[in-house]
C-alpha cells in the first residue's frame, strides 16, 4: 500500500515553498523505490507551521512543519523507525493545542483533502445544506438564517437574513446572488483560505442563497490579487456543473442557478457593495447612495443579495446544522464562530475559528504566542486599514461587535494586525490617511482632499522641523477637524471610517506626535 | 506598431454578455501586457460606449496599464500587515537595487515595479509577488535571490 502524504497548496503555503517540498517528496521517493500518493489539500490555515507535511498512519495524520526541502530525506528515514522523534514532528494534527482548541464550522474541511474533490466534499457533509434546502420553501431557508442570527462577515454586520427577506419580498423577473470576494482589508485571507481549501462550501452557500431569494444568476466578484483562488474557483465551478450542482437543475431539481466568477482590478473601494456593483457592471467602482438598497435595486438595477463569502459559506453549515446549533456559539447578538486572522508581527499567525466573545488578548497571546520579533507587542490594529489600533489597555475586550464598538473600535472583517514597540504610531496614522488618497473612489470632497490634506498635516507634525510646539498643537487640532469633517461629511465608511485609526492613534500613542 | 493592434477577436468574445468591460480589459492586458490605446476605440464600438467612457474605466483600476511594462512585474506589498514586519524597509532597498520607483520599468525592460495592498499572506509577512506566485517572508536577502534568478532564468520561480 502506497504512503500517503499531504502538502497544501494554498496561497501561503505555496509562498512558503510548499511546491518545492512536493517535488522534493516525489524525487526522493522516487530515488528510494518508495511508493507514495502525493495529496495537495487545502492549508488548514496553521500559517506559522506551513509548509506542513502530513503523514497519514493507521488513518490518522501526523504532521510535520515547517518543513525544507532539505529536511525532507529526514523525515522520510524518521518515518521506518519512530517518527514522533522527528525534531520536526509535531504529533498528530489533530491534537495539535492551536488548531485543537478552535471551534471550527465554517473551516471545519478546509485541509483535509484535495480541495477539488467532490466526493471528499460529500464524505465530509457537503452539500448536506443543498439537500436540506432543495425541500423547503424559500421563506422558510430565509427564516432559518434569520434564527441562525447570522450577521454579515464583510464588516458591517447586518443581519443576513432581513436582507435575504428584502430580496424575497421584491418581486422581479431576474434577482442575482452576488459574493463579494474583494476581501482588500490588510490581515485578512480567511475568504482567500475558504476559496482555495474548500471552494464547494462557497458554491454551496451561494445556491442555497439563490434557492431562499429567487435569484437564479450569482456572481463572484473576487480581488485580481488572489490568482490561486481564480483557478480554484473556476475549476470547481465546472466540476459543480459537469455533476449537476449548478445549471438548469440544481441537484435534478427544476431550480436553476448559474455562477460565474468575476475579477475585480485592484481598487480597494470596489469592495464596498454599490462600488462593487458598479464594477461587476462594467463601470468605474463609484459608490453609490443608498437608498435604493442592492436588495431592492441591485445589480442590473435587479433585487440583489450581496454577502461576503464568509456569510454565504456560514450558511451552508447552519442549513446542514440547523439554526439553534449555529446560533448556540458566541456572545450577546454576535450569534455563530468568527474566523479570526491573525497577522504582522506574531510568532503562531493564522486562521483561528472562534465563537465570538474571546478576547483579543487571549488570541494574541495565547495563540500568537507573542511577537515574532520577540519584542513587546504595543500597538494591535483590528479590522483593516479602517480600523481602530488599540494599546494594551484594549486588549481585554471581548471579540464582539457591540464591544468593539462601544470602544470606538471596529471588528471588522476580523483581521488582527499585530505591531511590536518599534512601531512609529505617526506613521501609521499617516498611511491610514495616504491610503484614503490613493483608493478614494472620488465622489466626495471631504474623503478626496479631506486624506490628503491629512497627509500634509502629519507630515508637518512629524517633521517638526521649523515649527513651535504651539505650531504643532495647532496642526494636531486641525488634523482633528479633518477626522471629523470627514466622518460625518462623507458617503460611505472610506472616508467615513478612515478617521478611526487616526484618532486612535492621536489618542493612544500621543508621545509618537511629540518627538 | 499600435495600427497593428487588432482586438476584435477579444472584444467579440465578451460583447454580448453584460458587464463585458472589465472582463475585455484583462483580457486584452494579459495578451498585450497592456491596453494599447489603438484598442480603445474598438473596444467602445463593441460595447457602445464612448471612447472617453471606456477611458474612464481604465483609469479608475490600479490593474490597468496603458504603456508596456517590464517583462516581470514585481509588486511589493505596502499594506498594514506587512509594514509591521518591515515592509517599509523592503520597499527602500527594491528601489534602490532596481534603481526605480513604483510604477517605473529598468532601463533594460526586465521589471516593472510596483506597489500593492495586501496579498492574503499576512501571517507570513512581509510579502511580495512576481507573475502569479506569491512570496512569504521576503527580506533584502530574499529580495535580491528572487531578482538574480529572474535575471539568469527568466522564469519566476
Ligand atoms: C471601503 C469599504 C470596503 C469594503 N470592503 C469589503 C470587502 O473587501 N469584502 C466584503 O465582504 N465587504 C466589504 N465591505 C462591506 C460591504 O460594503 C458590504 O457591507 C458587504 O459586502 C455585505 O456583505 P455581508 O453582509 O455578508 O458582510 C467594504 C465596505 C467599505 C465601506
Ligand atoms: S467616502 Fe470616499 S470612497 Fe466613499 S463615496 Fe465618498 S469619495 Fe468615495
Ligand atoms: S498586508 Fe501584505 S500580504 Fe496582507
Amino acid at each position: 500500500m502506497s504512503l500517503r502524504l499531504f502538502v497544501p497548496q494554498d496561497t501561503t503555503s505555496c509562498a512558503s515553498g510548499a511546491d518545492a517540498i512536493a517535488q522534493a517528496l516525489q524525487q526522493e521517493a522516487a530515488t528510494r523505490g518508495l511508493d507514495i500518493e502525493l495529496i495537495r489539500n487545502g492549508s488548514r490555515g496553521i500559517f506559522w507551521l506551513e509548509p506542513l507535511l502530513e503523514v497519514e498512519q493507521k488513518n490518522r495524520r501526523l504532521a510535520f512543519g515547517p518543513v525544507l526541502t532539505k529536511d525532507v530525506p529526514g523525515i522520510l528515514d524518521a518515518l521506518a523507525a519512530d517518527a514522533t522523534t522527528h525534531p520536526l514532528c509535531q504529533g498528530l494534527t489533530e491534537d495539535i493545542p492551536w488548531l485543537k482548541s478552535q471551534q471550527r464550522l465554517t473551516f471545519a474541511r478546509a485541509g483535509i483533502g484535495d480541495p477539488l474533490c467532490l466526493n471528499n466534499y460529500r464524505a465530509l457533509d457537503g452539500f448536506k445544506g443543498l439537500e436540506k434546502a432543495l425541500q423547503m420553501s424559500g421563506q422558510a431557508i430565509v427564516g432559518e438564517v434569520k434564527n441562525s442570527g447570522l450577521r454579515g462577515r464583510g464588516g458591517a454586520a447586518f443581519p443576513a437574513g432581513i436582507k435575504w427577506q428584502t430580496v424575497l419580498d421584491t418581486p422581479s423577473g431576474q434577482k442575482y446572488v452576488v459574493c463579494n470576494a474583494d476581501e482588500g482589508d490588510s490581515g485578512t485571507f480567511a475568504d482567500r483560505l475558504l476559496m482555495e481549501a474548500d471552494p464547494y462550501q462557497l458554491i454551496e452557500g451561494m445556491i442555497i442563497a439563490g434557492l431562499a431569494t429567487g435569484a437564479t444568476q450569482g456572481y463572484i466578484y473576487l480581488r485580481s490579487e488572489y490568482p490561486k483562488a481564480y483557478a480554484m474557483l473556476n475549476a470547481a465551478i465546472e466540476r459543480a456543473t459537469a455533476n449537476g450542482y449548478l445549471g438548469q437543475a440544481v441537484s435534478g431539481s427544476d431550480r436553476a442557478f448559474e455562477l460565474e466568477v468575476h475579477l475585480g482590478a485592484g481598487a480597494y473601494i470596489c469592495g464596498e457593495e454599490t462600488s462593487l456593483l458598479d464594477s461587476l457592471e462594467g463601470k468605474r467602482g463609484m459608490v453609490r447612495a443608498k437608498p435604493p438598497l442592492p436588495a431592492v435595486e441591485g445589480l442590473f438595477g435587479q433585487p440583489t443579495v450581496v454577502n461576503n463569502v464568509l456569510t454565504l459559506a456560514a450558511v451552508s453549515t447552519i442549513l446542514a446544522q440547523g439554526a439553534d446549533d449555529y446560533q448556540g456559539y458566541g456572545m450577546d447578538r454576535s450569534r455563530g464562530t468568527l474566523p479570526v486572522q491573525l497577522a504582522g508581527n506574531v510568532k503562531r499567525g493564522g486562521l483561528i475559528e472562534l465563537a465570538f466573545g474571546t478576547t483579543l488578548r487571549q488570541v494574541v497571546e495565547e495563540y500568537g504566542n507573542g511577537s515574532y520579533s520577540g519584542r513587546p507587542v504595543r500597538a494591535i490594529q483590528v479590522g483593516g486599514p479602517l480600523g481602530a489600533y488599540l494599546p494594551e489597555s484594549q486588549w481585554d475586550i471581548p471579540l464582539d461587535y457591540e464591544s468593539f464598538t462601544a470602544a470606538k473600535a471596529m471588528l471588522g472583517h476580523g483581521g488582527i494586525v499585530v505591531f511590536d514597540d518599534t512601531v512609529n504610531m505617526g506613521a501609521q496614522a499617516r498611511f491610514a490617511m495616504e491610503f484614503c488618497a490613493v483608493e478614494s473612489c472620488g465622489k466626495c470632497t471631504p474623503c478626496r482632499i479631506g486624506s490628503v490634506r491629512g497627509v500634509e498635516v502629519i507630515d508637518r507634525v512629524l517633521s517638526n522641523k521649523d515649527e513651535s510646539d504651539k505650531d504643532r498643537d495647532n496642526n494636531l487640532i486641525l488634523l482633528r477637524e479633518l477626522c471629523d469633517t470627514m466622518e460625518f461629511g462623507s458617503l460611505c465608511a472610506m472616508g467615513g471610517m478612515v478617521p478611526f485609526p487616526v484618532r486612535s492613534a492621536l489618542d493612544h500613542f500621543p508621545e509618537d506626535f511629540r518627538q | 506598431m499600435s495600427d497593428d493592434v487588432d482586438v476584435t477577436n477579444i472584444t467579440q468574445q465578451f460583447s454580448g454578455e453584460p458587464g463585458a468591460l472589465l472582463p475585455m480589459l484583462h483580457a486584452i492586458q494579459s495578451a498585450y501586457g497592456y491596453i494599447p490605446e489603438a484598442s480603445v476605440a474598438q473596444i467602445a464600438r463593441a460595447l457602445n460606449l464612448s471612447r472617453a467612457e471606456v477611458h474612464g474605466v481604465i483609469s479608475f483600476y490600479h490593474d490597468f496599464r496603458t504603456e508596456q511594462a517590464g517583462r516581470h512585474i514585481v509588486q511589493i506589498c505596502r499594506a498594514e500587515a506587512c509594514q509591521s514586519m518591515g515592509s517599509r524597509q523592503l520597499e527602500a532597498h527594491a528601489k534602490e537595487s532596481l534603481g526605480i520607483e513604483f510604477g517605473q520599468t529598468t532601463a533594460d525592460g526586465e521589471i516593472t515595479l510596483e506597489p500593492v495592498y495586501c496579498l492574503g499572506n499576512c501571517a507570513c509577512s512581509p510579502s511580495m509577488r512576481i507573475g502569479d506566485q506569491v512570496y512569504a517572508r521576503v527580506d533584502n536577502t530574499r529580495f535580491d535571490q528572487l531578482i538574480a534568478q529572474l535575471d539568469e532564468t527568466g522564469i519566476t520561480q
